[in-house]
């Protein structure tokens, strides 16, 4: 039963992950997506000590805010002091990581957070956090209804907000045009990155939803022109990722997440080679039959 | 201040072996990830510096110890596949440069975990400490570790120094280099070597993921002060070594403090700083100085009005209503108030009750600006053969902004013209 809980958790995560991630490496934000993933550390650790536990509405919203934060003050030192790209995404977000560490240093003894669990998640202590229901039975861990609630959240949003999502990434100045607030949609695909970051935090830490974030995307990117197909496929490759780097991992009996991470790079590296329409094995058997 | 004394003293052996090697990696850090940071590959530091995970960890499977020589050879190795594989997903598939840095960055550092969680249960006791490279362990440096990085400072130096003047030009004009035979890709590759040695020693600093901002934050907040390389480099490895020192000494006071993090938050302000109050790139600066341009423009503007009104009633010295102005050009009444009352300060118009006039210095200054607008307008239909109705709008821009200079080369070529394409009078200042 074990096996089950932490393969669901982590398959929740990876479908979470994905839908954002194909939004993300085609609007060009993959390292914005990755920036954030760091940033909320000290949201994390803030919130934390507001309210006492993790898994608390205050710490979600607190990472939607730190999140658009970040996002913000990116755009603000590109922007406003015209620091170009590349460099404003590295000193943001190595900044507000260091600003985390420091918090969880000052207070070691009230938070209940480390380094190690902050880069590479305990998804194997996940079965362990059960909800006990009133009448004593056990319901389950809780990641997995957190987990749940957080993809059905982003399910509800890439569904109602489907055309502007589509069109602000696709054709940003004909989105515009019709009167959709691009930067309203930025800042809201923003805001469920970093919700979907800090909730994954815990079970998976930092590195592996960055491995989240771009690899199944870019895997399904691989794989088809059409966006809906795109969205479907990268849930698969990110389900798929979790149930193979779960038993992996078990084998070599090592890191979880740093399993899945590996696995999602070896199914991202399968879809490049053998790709039907965009595989470099198939592209260089029609250049021969040519 | 007794703690100041007794670090600054340098008395304790620790304190000298944290101090000096914080300064030395974060130095030469500074220094080569300028080339990074002018090359635009900042965020190709952070993957690198994720990558060499996975090479330390097989470097101590195959020596089986913490040989500090075999991890670097290690961590080389990976830091550069990351490198070729990023640059070859990139070119081969459709996959966007950015995607590709993240997906490798996450990917090698997930196995480099992976690995790690497994050594770590092997039962071999000598791994303790490899997860030093995680997060750093300024704090806790040996006097063995100073001298690695001392050799290292030292060939990073010495490259750099040797090879300044071709990475210069590679940082600028990649094209023109290659044009006038500078071996490119060589040089690339030591540049790119150079960030990978910077990388493995200095992730034993402050670790993984603040090792991107030793890189490339010095080299960011070099750059809003000065627009010379050799200046800029100095600069940057002067910061890193001043935030060296301070994270040394915040955790020297409190010794549950990280030293990495806090040379990093240290750095960080350094830059933020720079990125505000720099002389003429900081925000600051900038947001004055466009102010003042907003201002000079709309004095100009009204006074333009005040003039142009004076020629309709052949004199320039009527006193005018607010409505009369805003009727020519829209502005706000408080607005228009503002600009005038700046315009009254500086000896230009004059009030009675709530009527406005030139004064003759005012009266002057207009009569150039329209002067200048008129001009332009002549230059452009008789030398660039535009419309004369289309002229208008790029005179409003100029008339702001030509210098003293200009305009006297410009009366000179329109040989003191009369009229402009409109058939309105030029006026000259002697007339």
């Amino acid at each position: 039963m074990n096996d089950f809980y932490i393969i669901l958790t982590a398959s929740l995560v990876a479908s979470s992950c994905a839908l954002l991630g194909c939004f993300l490496i085609l609007r060009r934000m993959a390292m914005v997506g990755d920036a954030i993933s760091h940033a909320v550390l000290p949201g994390i650790v803030l919130a934390f000590l507001f309210s006492g536990s993790r898994d608390s509405v205050t710490m979600l919203i607190g990472a939607g805010l730190i999140g658009v934060f970040t996002t913000f003050l990116i755009e603000f030192f590109h922007k406003k002091a015209r620091l170009q790209t590349d460099a404003a995404i590295g000193v943001t977000f190595t900044w507000l990581f260091a600003v985390g560490v420091v918090l969880i240093s000052i207070f070691a003894g009230k938070v209940d957070l480390d380094q190690d669990c902050v880069l590479y998640g305990e998804i194997a202590y996940v079965p362990l956090d059960v909800i006990i229901s009133p009448a004593g039975a056990n319901l389950g861990p809780k990641a997995i209804y957190v987990m749940g609630f957080v993809l059905t959240v982003i399910i509800i949003f890439i569904v109602t907000g489907y055309k502007e999502l589509f069109l602000t990434t696709f054709d940003p100045a004909y989105a515009s045009a019709i009167g959709i607030s691009t930067s309203l949609w930025h800042y809201l695909l923003m805001s469920a990155v970093s919700v979907t970051t800090v909730s994954s935090f815990e079970s998976v830490g930092a590195i592996l939803v960055v491995a989240l974030l771009i690899a199944p995307a870019a895997t399904a990117y691989l794989l088809t022109d059409n966006f809906k197909w795109m969205l479907a496929l990268a849930c698969t490759a990110g389900v798929l990722a979790s149930l193979t780097g779960y038993y992996f991992a078990v084998w070599l009996d090592g890191s979880i997440a740093g399993a899945i991470a590996a696995m999602s790079g070896i199914i991202f590296g399968l879809a490049m080679v053998f790709s039907p329409t965009h595989g470099l094995f198939f592209k260089k058997l029609r250049q021969v039959a040519h | 201040m007794n703690s100041l004394a007794e670090f600054f003293s340098f008395a304790d052996p620790n304190i000298r072996y944290v101090v000096l090697g914080s300064v030395l990696l974060t130095a030469s850090s500074a220094i080569v990830g300028t080339f990074t940071f002018l090359n635009k590959r900042s965020l190709i530091g952070d993957a690198i510096a994720h990558a060499v995970l996975p090479g330390i960890c097989l470097g101590f499977i195959v020596a089986g110890t913490k040989n500090p020589l075999v991890l670097i050879v290690g961590a080389f190795i990976t830091g550069w596949l990351s490198l070729i594989v990023v640059e070859y997903i990139n070119r081969k598939t459709r996959i966007k440069e950015d995607t590709a840095i993240g997906l490798v960055l996450s990917v090698f550092f997930g196995i480099g975990i992976l690995m790690l969680t497994v050594i770590q249960k092997s039962g071999n006791a000598s791994q303790s400490g490899l997860d030093h490279f995680l997060f750093g362990k300024a704090a806790a440096l040996v006097g063995s570790d100073l001298f690695a990085f001392l050799i290292v400072a030292l060939i990073l130096l010495v490259v750099v120094y040797v090879l300044f003047k071709e990475f210069a030009l590679m940082a600028f004009d990649k094209a023109y280099a290659k044009s006038i035979g500078y071996p490119v890709r060589a040089l690339e590759l030591i540049l790119t070597s150079l960030i990978v040695l910077a990388v493995v020693i200095g992730i034993q600093a402050v670790g993984v993921v603040l090792m991107a901002a030793i890189l490339i934050t010095p080299a960011a907040a070099a750059r809003f002060w000065t627009d010379k390389i050799v200046v800029m480099v100095l600069l940057a490895s002067a910061f890193g070594a001043f935030s060296g020192l301070t994270g040394a000494y915040i955790s020297f006071v409190a010794p549950a403090m990280p030293t990495g993090p806090w040379i990093v938050i240290v750095i960080s302000m350094i830059a933020f700083i720079s990125f505000f109050l720099a002389p003429k790139r900081g925000v600051v600066y900038r947001l004055i100085r466009q102010n003042n341009i907003r201002q000079t423009i709309n004095n100009e503007n009204v006074l333009k009005v005040l003039y142009q009104l004076g020629e309709e009633n052949k004199n320039f010295f009527i006193h005018r209503h607010l409505d009369e102005i805003i009727r020519r050009r829209k502005y706000e009444k408080s607005t228009l108030q503002s600009i005038l009352r700046r315009l009254l300060n500086q000896g230009y118009v004059e009030q009675t009750g709530n009527l406005w006039s030139l004064t003759e210095e005012g009266k002057n200054k207009a009569q150039r600006v329209v002067k200048i607008h008129r001009l332009w307008e002549l230059y452009l239909t008789t030398y660039m053969k535009i419309a004369p109705d289309h002229v208008h709008e790029d005179a409003e821009t100029i008339e702001h902004l030509l210098t003293p200079e200009l305009e006297a080369e410009l009366e000179k070529q329109l040989g003191y013209a009369k009229l402009d394409p409109h058939q309105t009078k030029i006026p000259y200042q002697h007339e």
